[in-house]
């Protein structure tokens, strides 16, 4: 008999589809209450650093160069006070075969489905993780089929999501191309069930651990060029993997670096509303992901996320739309480097950042991604002038995301907007209660700990207070 | 007409509005989930006929005929004088000056 194929019918069955498309069981590190086993669970369904580094190094991913940013470093130092403006550098990741760093994140994925012997991956992104599957699905000879939120009601595309549409399917993949709205994960649901390929899900241990690659290699060769590992690495955050595994890789290293979330401002926008959707510039790297799937990763597309930022965060900081496509034309300016925006929030970010540290210090940007028509802050902007968006110069701080974007007049006004850390932290623990509807244990109380960077102490008060 | 075993492009409504999940907003509420989707025509067919293709990985889908081997039309955008600017502008802070 035909399964019923209404929305609430579908997600209804999504435990038994999530079970039968990714192969894990999340119920073995389940304590039947909030905490649950993060560490067994990376480490009996993950790979090592090693197991990965030989996966990657055998699909061509990785290893990618480090490269110091001596102009806009320059540039920072010409807007700081004296002596500040530490040393800037990026991680060339748009140098992976897909064209980020998310190639790290597939080749694990992909690997594990070919290894479990299945026939395809399916993963739901508008992003560059789409190129990332598509490209490691080709090169293990597996069928891919990517599913993008990429058009409103009135069949208006984001350039930026047309653009990965393209090169997936330039990389043999099959595109589903959805309107806006969240049930994006019910077509995904009805796909893995018809097909039976793996969910090559963002979120997965596998995708994960296939990030530590780059913070171990960051490290490695921090040490190798300079001697020491980089006093602070700025990841953009959206659904927290990216800054989860470079972390856990830092941290394999030995490596005491002070791990900073980079997000670009879209407060006030809606993620889900139809009208807002082509108001924004940025469809990835911006707080409508970071902060939700911050304060409770486990929003994802699978039981248990294995991207929890909040445990690595030692700083998240947001940055305007308008700051991050200054940057992206100062580093094609000044490096002689044209990378994608999304991918240069981190170095915005990084720029204000550095004129906080003192001129001997160093700190990375540990990603760029690929650019072409589309996605590029050329037709980027083109496209928000075309959606009512004012473009001006002037001070960023009066730059209202679905309204303006702001691009600075000076690059002296690019700031980094510190982001409350114990208010999210409070947010992840109350959103656990509320979920699970049990009194905290005490496994509970130092999972929360945990999950949150903090300690048992902040924990309870926090608890106390709900 | 559109020949049978065209690539093309089609479109189908998977969830009408009544259908959609709980959660959505309104303005994403008054309008259906809709999907495009490319593959191979099944059957010659008109443009705006409700037709059957097949995928990439082999699967059936059906819907409106929207387009025969559809092609994309994304680009650079237009000028954008304020870039220019920022090129000027960075290159005179960081290598300009008086000497």
């Amino acid at each position: 008999m035909a399964l019923a194929n209404d929305y609430n019918s579908v997600m209804s069955r999504k435990g038994e589809i999530m079970k039968k498309s990714v192969g894990i069981d999340y119920s073995s590190f389940e304590s039947g209450s909030i905490a649950f086993d993060y560490e067994k669970m990376m480490r009996e369904t993950g790979y090592t650093l090693e197991e990965m580094q030989k996966i990657q190094h055998s699909v061509h991913v990785g290893n990618t160069p480090i490269i110091e940013l001596r102009n806009i470093t320059a540039l920072a130092r010409k807007c700081a006070k004296p002596g500040y403006g530490a040393r800037i550098f990026i991680k060339d990741e748009a140098c992976n075969p897909s064209g980020s760093f998310k190639a790290r994140r597939a080749a694990n994925s992909v690997y594990h489905a070919k290894r479990l012997g299945f026939k395809g991956v399916v993963t739901a992104t508008s992003g560059n993780y789409g190129a990332a599957v598509a490209s490691q699905a080709a090169m293990a000879g597996l069928k891919c089929i990517v599913v993008q939120e990429c058009y409103d009601s009135k069949g208006v595309g984001q350039p930026e999501i047309i653009e990965k549409a393209r090169k997936c399917e330039a990389l043999g993949a099959e595109v589903v191309q959805l309107s806006v709205g969240p049930e994006l994960f019910y077509k995904f649901l009805l796909l893995l069930e018809e097909t039976g390929y793996f969910n090559a899900s963002l979120y997965t241990p596998f995708g994960i651990a296939g990030v530590e690659t780059l913070g171990y290699e960051l490290s490695m060769q921090f040490r190798e060029k300079f001697g020491k590992d980089p006093d602070v690495v700025v990841c953009t955050n959206a659904g927290g993997g990216n800054l989860t595994g470079t972390a856990r890789g830092l941290i394999k290293a030995g490596a005491a670096t002070k791990i900073v979330g980079a997000s670009v401002d879209l407060s006030g926008l809606h993620m889900a509303a139809d009208s807002q959707f082509n108001k924004k510039s940025f469809t990835t790297g911006h707080t409508g992901f970071g902060m939700p799937f911050s304060t409770w990763p486990d929003r994802s597309d699978v039981p248990r996320s294995a991207a929890r930022p909040l445990r690595y965060m030692d700083r998240y900081v947001t940055i305007t739309q308008g700051d991050v496509f200054y940057m992206t034309e100062a580093l094609a300016s000044l490096e002689g480097l044209e990378k994608g925006p999304a991918g240069n929030t981190s170095l915005a970010a990084a720029f204000a950042l550095a004129q906080e540290l003192p001129e001997d210090q160093m700190i990375v940007v540990q990603e760029t991604e690929y650019t072409g028509a589309g996605k590029h802050v050329q037709p980027q902007l083109t496209f928000a002038r075309s959606n009512g968006i004012e473009v001006y110069f002037g001070d960023p701080k009066d730059e209202v995301p679905g309204k303006n974007i702001v691009l600075p007049s000076h690059p002296s006004l690019i700031k980094a907007t510190d982001q409350d850390l114990d208010h999210m932290r409070r947010s992840l623990i109350r959103t656990a209660v509320n979920t699970y509807k049990v009194t905290p244990t005490e496994e509970d109380i130092a999972f929360l700990a945990e999950e949150t960077k903090t300690d048992v102490a902040f924990v309870k008060e926090v608890l106390a207070t709900l | 007409m559109v020949k049978k075993g065209t690539w093309v492009l089609i479109h189908r409504n998977i969830l009408e509005p009544a259908e959609r999940a709980p959660q959505v907003p309104d303005d994403t509420k008054k309008v259906p989930l809709e999907m495009w989707i490319k593959g191979y025509l099944q059957n010659d067919a008109e443009p705006g006929a409700e037709v059957e293709v097949i995928t990439r990985t082999g699967r059936k889908e059906t819907g409106t005929l929207l387009e025969a081997e559809p092609y994309y039309k994304h680009d650079y955008g237009k000028f954008v004088p304020e870039l220019q600017v920022i090129s000027e502008q960075v290159r005179e802070i960081a290598f300009g000056g008086d000497e």
